[in-house]
């Protein structure tokens, strides 16, 4: 229990975050860029749960345990979003979000 | 098992067979093989159907089977037949026969071909046998869809475009033809037992407004395979891109069913809402039959000529079901088989002609007679069938027509019959236009003077076609009691309506 | 069985022959074709003498009146009830005669064929087709109800079209068989609908109904009026519209002149002595329903008649063409026959129209087809139709010569020659009955025996020609039904018709008015001197005349501009301004309208796919955007 500080203020963060991250993955061109918005995002979900964990159920871990599986994930995400990046990068050596269209329709 | 369901089980058979088949010769044959014992069974059935008949079997459907299909919404497989659908099932019997042996030297993926036009047939056998709408239904769309294929696939020209044209119209057809079977079927009970079976159907008294409200969607949508004006363009396009055997089977049984259709389930099953609006269709299809024939005389492809012919015969069958009496509608029925028949024939030659000439444009031929005389012979004998010459079965089914819808008394239907009739001067001058510029006059195009006659499957394929013509021709009698027996439920349905409507 | 039972065979025979050389015809020798078809013609006419003997002379009079005979009907298509299509055979005595006309002619024209058309291409298909048309015309004349007769009516014009289209190779003849099927064709789209009228309302096609004197049928089509006039008047005067149509009667007669590019045997059977009398047989036979329902209407057929023999004759004083000369004689002809009909009354004497009418029928018949089959040796010898490279022929041909005289004499109504017999019956008719039918047909008379002179004498007499090769009489196969014809042509002005054809078939007697025939003939030879002035000799007077009278000639010449209205008709009104904005309202209106449909859709999923349009970052901000409008909308509604 920290003292004084109440819940909102936790989650106000968590908010900025998300809309940092959000904004981000909409504005910025450039996939490595894109994947660090996606990690704030998520981390801002983890900020989340940790601190819903510990004001409404202190004696329960589940929050916890989400938060170390999202950190998982995030892990495993990056790891494959980095190799298409690169692999992105060696076809057309740029990584511009916008220049990847050969899939489209 | 019934007897009827063979008709869905021999070609399924032979289309195992194809699919077995190691080449070309082996496949055709077993195709050939298949439709044949088709053609069989189309005949032994028409003899049941007597021999029941004779024994004094009145009942309106005979050799009925049923099988529950799906429990939950009532859907059954129920097939029976009656003098109509007898004749219906020999002329697709013979047209298909006939078809096959127009197909014989088909270069490109056989097996493939055969199959689909086997499927297509099955189709159209499986409609005429069906008294569920659902099942109904169901092979409609087997008879469809196959179309896109062929026609996409073993068709020339600008065929993507017509066999998307084509296959996109009809199932704007079928699309409004669903609304209408499921507005029966929702209808067909008052206690709350729903059921897809047509005679069950028939017994209920939709009303009045329901059927207004159903019976343009179930005319439309059957008329548009019938070619109704004006949603008729499909068929000039599809026409002139087919191949010759699925132009035969296409306006020689499938555009059937569209008549076949509308007069078994739109105008059966909705009598108060066909008596009410059949205004509008009457002007609609004398519209056709004229519009058709002078649309004719214009065109140079023969392919579009006959489609266009197409339109005005298949028009004229749709108008001689709206006369509601039995003399018409019996012209009707007659209409379709012999207009099936010639159109096939129509159809197989021009394919011939066209294996030939390698030009279905009339203005580049001339003089065919002198070099393949008997294929020029036999167009004749379709063009006079055509025009309606007595001996040939389009007099028998045009007169019966005509003096069917004479017998209305109203202005309106006097004079719409006495456009209609006008169309047999119209048919003369297109169809003698062609004979003329086609076959007659000196040999234009001096490669045409090494060209070969016909093949010996040619010969049967047209000679099938022919016979039949003649014979409906020389003696009517018979095909046209038949077919005037089961009329008789259908025409007092109808009459018992107009009754009604006069009341109010 | 009855004694008549045998009669089927004069149908079958036909037939039979048809499908026999229609069919195996190529697989052996044409001789063979042409004799089977004419020993088959040969017993027909057999047994067709052999009814008339029995008909008329043993079994056929009841009392004083001759009854309608019908040996068998057969059920062969039913409408309704009442509405039954039958094929049968009705005796009567304009049937039976028909029977002996067709049957004679149609033997000649068969043997004469064996030799004129030896050696063409085909031969086999011309037996087979003349099967065809002594099929279609017999069944036509012995029908026993009128869609009977409908049938084989467009039976007829389909086996006249065959044999006009003989010379399939040479674009005229195609051309002109088509312009005869059409023409015909819109004739009897007229006839189906007075069929149709007049069945529905007296609900039976049978001959013998319809034509009971005092029926009361007709009572409920007499008071159904449409457009002005009463349903009989219109069922009638259409019924007459499709014999107007197969005779050629004006204004429907353009396509007998161009039949004449058919070969010339067919000229002389089909569109001279059969095929194009059956309008006047149709009126004949329905003859007591135009006397007691429409009168009006019959008396229209006699001007109709009288207008076409009178306008036809004046044509054929101008034509080069040999054959066109007989053709529109032919027509002038038929219209004399119409025009006796027009006139006739019913019981006795007032009834010398009907019987002189089929009596010009019968004799036209021999006269007519000599003329034709004379002009066919003719033309055999010289190998051309045109009249300006023939002459003085007449020690060349001298068989053709004699029989050719007899005939023209015969036409020109000169005694004792049959034509003259049964013209002055028809005069006598129409003068008891409307003196200006009766001065146009005179005058007509005298007509006729000037361009029938004019033909007769540049033939046979006129200038000396230099033939490529010398003409030859043509072979005795040929010349022998010359001469048999020649012989009736002579003789069968001797019958008495009276006694036999009549309107209301009994017997009476007729004699010679030497009022009428005195000025006809008289008429007749002033036409021959004239004829003769001009043509005897080769003479310039002839063309200072035609020029002299310019602008009227070349009017004539043109056959009155008649067929270039209808080419107008069609090729203008039909062609181009029906058919070719229809073929174009189709693909440019109807069709593109389903087009359209197709390229709306088409278009719009163009447009939408744009949305689809793989940037993650635009989803993700339509996305957010979407949610934040959902809360805010949310918050708004409920909070």
């Amino acid at each position: 229990m920290i003292q004084g500080i109440p819940l909102q203020y936790v989650l106000v963060v968590s908010i900025i975050m998300f809309f940092i991250g959000v904004c981000g993955f909409i504005i910025r061109r450039n996939l490595i860029t894109i994947l660090m918005s996606i990690e704030l995002i998520l981390n801002s979900v983890n900020i989340n749960f940790l601190a819903f964990n510990r004001y409404l159920f202190p004696d329960q871990l589940q929050g916890h345990f989400f938060a170390l599986i999202i950190v998982a994930i995030a892990a495993a995400e990056a790891s494959v979003a980095i190799a298409l990046i690169i692999n992105i990068y060696r076809r057309i050596s740029n990584i511009e979000v916008e220049n990847i269209s050969e899939m489209k329709y | 098992m019934n007897i009827l369901s063979l008709f869905v089980v021999i070609p399924v058979l032979t289309m195992i067979g194809i699919v077995m088949g190691r080449d070309m010769k082996a496949v055709r044959w077993i195709a050939a093989v298949g439709m044949f014992l088709q053609l069989l069974l189309a005949i032994v059935v028409m003899y049941l159907y007597f021999a029941e008949r004779s024994a004094g079997n009145t009942a309106e459907m005979l050799l009925t089977y049923d099988v529950e299909w799906f429990k939950s919404l009532n859907i059954h497989y129920t097939v029976g037949v009656d003098g109509i659908s007898v004749a219906m099932l020999l002329l697709t019997g013979i047209v298909v026969f006939a078809g096959i042996f127009a197909s014989w030297e088909v270069e490109y993926l056989q097996k493939e071909f055969f199959i689909s036009l086997i499927l297509l047939a099955t189709g159209v056998y499986g409609f005429f046998i069906s008294l569920d709408l659902f099942t109904m239904f169901l092979f409609y769309e087997v008879a469809v869809i196959p179309m896109y294929l062929l026609i996409g696939i073993w068709g020339s020209g600008k065929k993507e475009y017509s066999a998307m044209k084509l296959t996109l119209m009809l199932m704007a057809g079928s699309a409004l033809l669903m609304v209408g079977l499921l507005g029966l079927y929702f209808n067909s009970s008052t206690t709350g037992n729903l059921t897809f079976n047509i005679l069950e159907i028939a017994n209920q008294n939709i009303p009045l407004n329901t059927q207004m409200f159903l019976f343009p969607f179930l005319f439309v949508g059957f008329g548009i395979l019938g070619a109704l004006f004006p949603f008729h363009t499909w068929s000039p396009d599809g026409h002139a891109s087919a191949p010759t055997a699925v132009s035969m089977l296409h306006a020689g049984v499938l555009m059937k069913l569209g008549g076949y259709g509308c007069f078994r389930v739109a105008m059966y099953l909705l009598p108060d809402g066909a008596q009410h609006l059949s205004w509008i269709f009457i002007i609609l299809t004398t519209i056709s039959v004229v519009y058709g024939a002078f649309g004719a005389i214009w065109q140079k492809d023969l392919k579009y000529i006959n489609a266009y012919s197409s339109v005005s015969h298949c028009g004229l069958v749709l108008f001689a079901i709206l006369m509601m009496n039995r003399t018409a509608m019996d012209g009707a029925i007659l209409q379709m088989i012999s207009h099936g028949l010639m159109t096939a024939l129509f159809f197989a030659l021009i394919g011939m002609i066209y294996g030939r000439t390698h030009t279905r444009i009339i203005t580049e031929m001339g003089g065919l007679m002198k070099v393949i005389p008997f294929l020029s012979v036999c167009y004749v004998i379709a063009g006079l069938a055509s025009l309606g010459l007595p001996g040939l079965s389009g007099f028998v089914a045009e007169m019966t027509v005509f003096v069917g819808a004479f017998e209305n008394t109203s202005l309106f239907h006097r004079v719409a019959t006495i456009i209609a009739c006008s169309s047999i001067v119209i048919t003369a001058v297109y169809i003698l236009r062609v004979v003329g510029l086609l076959l007659l006059g000196p040999v234009k195009n001096d490669h045409f003077n090494h060209l070969e006659d016909a093949k010996w499957f040619e010969k049967l394929s047209a000679g099938t076609l022919i016979v039949s013509v003649a014979a409906i021709g020389i003696a009517p009698l018979w095909l046209s009691n038949t077919i005037l027996i089961s009329l008789q439920p259908i025409v007092d349905r109808l009459v018992s309506a107009a009754a009604m409507a006069h009341l109010f | 069985m009855n004694t008549f039972s045998f009669t089927a065979f004069i149908l079958i025979i036909p037939l039979f022959m048809f499908l026999l050389t229609g069919l195996t015809g190529m697989k052996y020798k044409p001789i063979i074709s042409g004799l089977l078809g004419t020993t088959g013609l040969l017993i027909v006419t057999i047994l067709s003498y052999y009814t008339a003997w029995l008909y008329f002379f043993q079994v056929g009079q009841v009392g004083n009146t001759y009854t309608s005979i019908i040996p068998f009907n057969i059920e062969w298509l039913t409408f309704t009830e009442n509405l039954k299509i039958h094929i049968g055979i009705l005796l009567d005595p304009i049937s039976v005669m028909m029977l002996v006309v067709i049957s004679t002619v149609s033997l000649m024209v068969h043997i004469y064929s064996l030799g004129y058309m030896k050696g063409e291409m085909g031969f086999q298909r011309f037996f087979a087709f003349l099967s065809l048309f002594t099929f279609s015309m017999l069944g036509l004349v012995v029908a026993s109800n009128i869609f009977q007769m409908y049938i084989f009516w467009e039976l007829v014009g389909a086996s006249s079209f065959l044999l006009i289209g003989f010379y399939y190779q040479k674009p005229s003849a195609v051309a002109a068989s088509k312009k005869a099927f059409i023409v015909t064709r819109f004739a009897d789209f007229g006839f189906l609908v007075g069929i149709l009228i007049l069945s529905f309302y007296t609900g039976t096609f049978d001959f013998d109904k319809l034509t009971q004197p005092g029926t009361d049928i007709f009572n409920s089509a007499a008071t159904a009026s449409f457009i002005g006039m009463s349903a009989i008047t219109w069922a009638m005067l259409l019924i007459f519209m499709g014999g107007a149509g197969k005779s050629a009667m004006f204004p429907l007669h353009i396509w007998l002149p161009d039949a004449m590019e058919g070969p010339t045997p067919v000229s002389a059977l089909i569109h001279a002595a059969t095929m194009v009398v059956a309008g006047v047989f149709l009126v004949a036979r329905m003859f007591p329903v135009y006397l007691f329902q429409t009168p009006e209407v019959l008396e229209f057929i006699g001007y109709i008649g009288a207008f076409t023999s009178l306008f036809a004759a004046v044509i054929a004083c101008t034509q080069f063409d040999i054959k066109r000369v007989l053709a529109f004689s032919t027509l002038s002809q038929i219209g004399y026959m119409m025009l006796a009909l027009g006139v006739s009354g019913y019981e006795g004497e007032h009834g010398v129209g009907y019987m002189s009418s089929m009596f010009h029928l019968f004799t036209h018949a021999m006269f007519k087809a000599l003329l034709f089959l004379g002009a066919g040796s003719i033309i055999h010898a010289v190998h051309s139709n045109d009249l300006r490279e023939m002459g003085n022929l007449k020690k060349y041909l001298p068989f053709t010569f004699i029989t050719f005289t007899i005939a023209w004499l015969s036409i020109c109504g000169i005694p004792p020659f049959s034509g003259f017999w049964s013209k002055d019956e028809i005069l006598v008719a129409a003068f008891y009955h409307n003196k200006i039918l009766f001065f146009s047909s005179v005058f007509v008379a005298g007509l006729t025996a000037f361009y029938m002179s004019r033909l007769f004498f540049t033939v046979f007499f006129g200038k000396k020609q230099h033939y490529h090769h010398t003409p030859h009489e043509s072979p005795l196969i040929m010349t022998i039904p010359l001469m048999i014809l020649a012989i009736a042509s002579i003789f069968t002005g001797l019958i008495p018709f009276s006694h036999f054809v009549t309107a209301d078939k009994l017997a009476f007697n007729t004699h010679l008015h030497l009022n009428i025939a005195i000025p006809s003939v008289l008429v007749a030879l002033i036409g021959i001197s004239i004829a003769f002035l001009l043509y005897f000799k080769e003479g310039k007077v002839a063309n200072r005349i035609t020029v002299a009278l310019g602008y009227v000639y070349t009017t004539v010449l043109n056959k009155f501009y008649v067929d270039e209205l209808y080419i107008f008709i069609t090729k203008k009104v039909i062609f181009n301004c029906i058919s070719q904005p229809i073929a174009w309202f189709d693909r440019h209106i109807v069709d593109a309208t389903m087009d359209g449909i197709a390229r709306i859709t088409e278009f719009s999923s163009e447009k939408i796919k744009t949305l689809q349009s793989g940037q993650l970052q635009q989803y993700a901000f339509v996305f957010v955007g979407g949610t934040i409008a959902l809360v805010l909308a949310f918050i708004y509604w409920y909070a």
